[in-house]
């Protein structure tokens, strides 16, 4: 089984601040971590290839740091790391993001499934999974909390939908999705810091990718950010004193909009 | 204070901390107010690798990547310790009852006993103390006749760590009891040997989550080559064994002690009086710049202490001593004051400084007293004053 994980690194806070300006997110002096998603995608791999045999390499693409998110999964387990990294890829929107990490996923080869987080804590899209799945055109299951079964021929997944749970079979290969239900992440091991510091992560650019120039980055980026703004929050709340019986008939009247009847 | 750590003791004390967070913490409470071991923790520990750490590489370990094996010890005894002493103490009993293999086993003993301690198949314990031998080693009434290729035990061990959680005993018994201290020697008992079993478990004031127990030997036959050295060296291989481990005892002092002030500074900054934070009063304010330095003290002393050994050194038992008693001394004062600092909260079991106060008091009590550690220091600058008369 060759399992590829995506994973992202991220800015380490849920408060992500917003250069309103330039409709980017601000991530000068916040410290990255890994997605926390797709540790347990990361898990999900480890186990299945502890109990299947087989490899499990994580893939990230960013800038040179995001090298040490794939150092932090080599010292859980991984087994090898590829960093996609070029000036050509900055300001990837999702379909660029998700075609560069498909098509690393091609180079790779007879990869049987690709696991990502469910969702970037600071994009947030969910979109970059089924946009994989899209590009290398295999199927895909997404918002997965339970594999219930993995073999060289299929997998059985439940998804966790809004009012229940769909049991989805699928042949391979396949894209997966998973959510924080799936299982619980392991700690790094001594032996894994060790691999993880020793290891040659190779850096793969658009050449390395036979990638042509509009197919990555900005210019591979159909859409643009127009602008992102936080919402504006009202709370122009109504204090009124009084009776029960007049208080009631105010509430009565501004619910029903007959105030002035 | 920046002690440059190696890149190698810094993952220890990562993943320490990451073992501390996710799996001690939350259940540190209840383990104590349940008098429980956890075993699943030991696991947790041995999935990281961290029962390799002070054990050779030849024997499945990592010892020699981390210079040694005492600094490893300590870094990670004090990391865990921070968050629970009782949980990292099963993790440092279980060093304590591997050493006198590592140190005095022969080339089968290890072979044999070592590669399953590193990782975690099985968990090791040191016996010594007896009802009637605490302090006075040479106590010792559990004896061990020879009997053809086998020993024959008869007798009790007392307050054992690990007991009855551990698989791998090292057991000092009495092989001829004419010659008193020079009559002792030391056996590797397995458990499920039989006549061995456990007895009392103990219920403790403090270090909660590790496991205390009463070890019965009645005619418990165990194979001749679980003598560890030689007849007569049991007093030796004891000695030279708590020599070895005490820089461990002054970790979990240190660990417990840091956790404490970590929470009192917390609980400082928050908690108004007056109209103020109690951390701008110069009264708390000098009582935790106390605890910090103390503590750091404590630390720079044990680390060079574990650094000696490390480096080799065969002559450390007063440097050990030393760091021991000073350590465990700083832990019970700075988690005394930590209570204090958080008034009456601290005296409440929803905060964690009683438990740490309680955890903190027995490190001035085993592997040797503070008492006979201070011998220990006064006799060796006796010696050492008296040489240098000469
Ligand atoms: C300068 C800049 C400009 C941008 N401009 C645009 C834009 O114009 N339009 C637009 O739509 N977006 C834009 N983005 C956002 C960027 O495209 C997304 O952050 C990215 O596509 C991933 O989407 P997401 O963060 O929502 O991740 P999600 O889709 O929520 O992530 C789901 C999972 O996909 C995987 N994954 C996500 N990203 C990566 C990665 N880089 N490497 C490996 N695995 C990954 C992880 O497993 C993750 O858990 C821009 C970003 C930057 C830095
Ligand atoms: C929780 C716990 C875990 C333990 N784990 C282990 C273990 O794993 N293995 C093991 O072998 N033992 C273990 N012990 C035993 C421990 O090492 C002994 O308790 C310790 O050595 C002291 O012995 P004692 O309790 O009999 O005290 P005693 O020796 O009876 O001492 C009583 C008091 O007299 C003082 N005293 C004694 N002699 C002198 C002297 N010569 N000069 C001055 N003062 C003196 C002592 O300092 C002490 O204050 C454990 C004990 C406890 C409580």
């Amino acid at each position: 089984m060759r399992i590829v994980v995506a994973v992202k690194q991220v800015p380490d806070t849920a408060e992500v601040r917003i250069d309103e300006e330039r409709g980017t997110l601000i991530r000068e002096g916040i410290p990255s971590i890994l997605n926390p998603f797709d540790s347990y995608a990361l898990e999900e791999a480890l186990k299945w290839r502890d109990e299947l045999g087989g490899t499990v390499i994580v893939v990230s693409m960013g800038p040179p740091q995001a090298e040490a998110v794939l150092r932090e999964a080599v010292s859980m387990g991984a087994d090898e790391a590829v960093l996609l990294s070029d000036r050509a890829f900055a300001g990837a929107d999702t379909w660029a993001t998700s075609h560069t990490l498909a098509t690393a996923v091609e180079k790779m080869g007879n990869i049987d499934i690709v696991l990502t987080g469910k969702q970037a804590i600071d994009g947030d899209t969910a979109q970059t999974g089924p946009s994989i799945a899209a590009s290398l055109d295999w199927p895909q299951i997404t918002f997965v909390g339970n594999v219930r079964e993995l073999s060289e021929k299929h997998i059985i997944a439940e998804r966790y939908v809004e009012d229940g749970s769909e049991v989805i079979k699928s042949s391979l290969p396949v894209v997966v999705t998973i959510l924080k239900d799936a299982n619980i992440p392991r700690l790094p091991s001594l032996k894994g810091k060790m691999r993880a510091r020793k290891i040659e992560i190779p850096v793969w650019g658009k050449d390395d990718l036979e990638l042509p120039e509009g197919e990555v980055g900005l210019d591979g980026s159909p859409t643009r950010v127009v602008n992102i703004a936080t919402p504006e929050i009202f709370t122009d709340g109504q204090i009124h004193h009084g009776e029960p019986e007049e208080l009631a008939k105010l509430m009565a009247d501004s619910l029903l909009g007959t105030e002035d009847s | 204070m920046n002690y440059y750590l190696s890149e190698e003791l810094n993952d220890i004390k990562e993943i320490c901390a990451g073992i501390a967070e996710k799996h001690i913490i939350p259940v540190r409470a209840l383990l104590d107010e349940e008098n429980r071991f956890s075993r699943e923790i030991v696991n947790a520990m041995s999935d990281a690798g961290l029962h390799g750490i002070y054990i050779s590489e030849e024997y499945g370990g990592s010892s020699e990547m981390f210079g040694g094996g005492s600094m490893a010890l300590c870094i990670a005894t004090e990391e865990l310790s921070k968050a629970c002493g009782g949980i990292a103490l099963s993790f440092a009993a279980n060093a304590l009852g591997a050493m006198p293999i590592m140190i005095f086993g022969s080339e089968e003993q290890k072979k044999k006993y070592l590669p399953d301690l590193v990782s975690g198949a099985k968990l090791a314990a040191f016996a010594l103390t007896e009802p009637d031998a605490g302090s006075d080693a040479g106590g010792v009434r559990t004896k061990a006749i020879k009997d053809g290729d086998y020993y024959i035990l008869n007798g009790t061990k007392q307050w054992i760590t690990n007991g009855g959680e551990a698989q791998i005993y090292t057991v000092i018994a009495l092989t001829d009891p004419s010659r008193g201290a020079r009559g002792l020697s030391a056996f590797i008992v397995e458990d499920g040997t039989p006549g061995f079993s456990y007895g009392k478990k103990e219920d403790k004031m403090g270090i909660r989550a590790s496991a205390t127990r009463e070890l019965i030997f009645e005619d418990c036959r165990i194979p001749a080559e679980n003598l560890i050295a030689k007849e007569g060296y049991g007093f030796i291989v004891a000695m030279k064994t708590l020599n070895r481990s005490r820089p461990g005892v002054a970790a979990q002092a240190i660990g417990i002690a840091q956790g404490a002030l970590d929470e009192a500074a917390r609980y400082a900054s928050e908690r108004k009086q007056f109209g103020k934070r109690i951390d701008s009063f110069q009264g708390i304010q000098f009582m935790l710049a106390d605890m910090d330095t103390q503590i750091e003290a404590a630390r720079a002393l044990t680390y060079s202490v574990a650094r000696m050994i490390d480096a080799g050194e065969k002559k450390y038992d007063k440097e050990s001593a030393m760091a021991k008693v000073f350590a465990s001394d700083v832990a019970m004062k700075v988690t005394t004051d930590a209570v204090q600092i958080l008034g009456g909260y601290g005296y409440m079991k929803e905060y964690p400084v009683e438990k740490m106060m309680r955890d903190a008091k027995i490190t001035q009590i085993y592997e040797g007293t503070n008492q006979i550690q201070r011998s220990v220091i006064a006799s060796a600058l006796i010696k050492e004053t008296a040489a240098r008369r000469k």
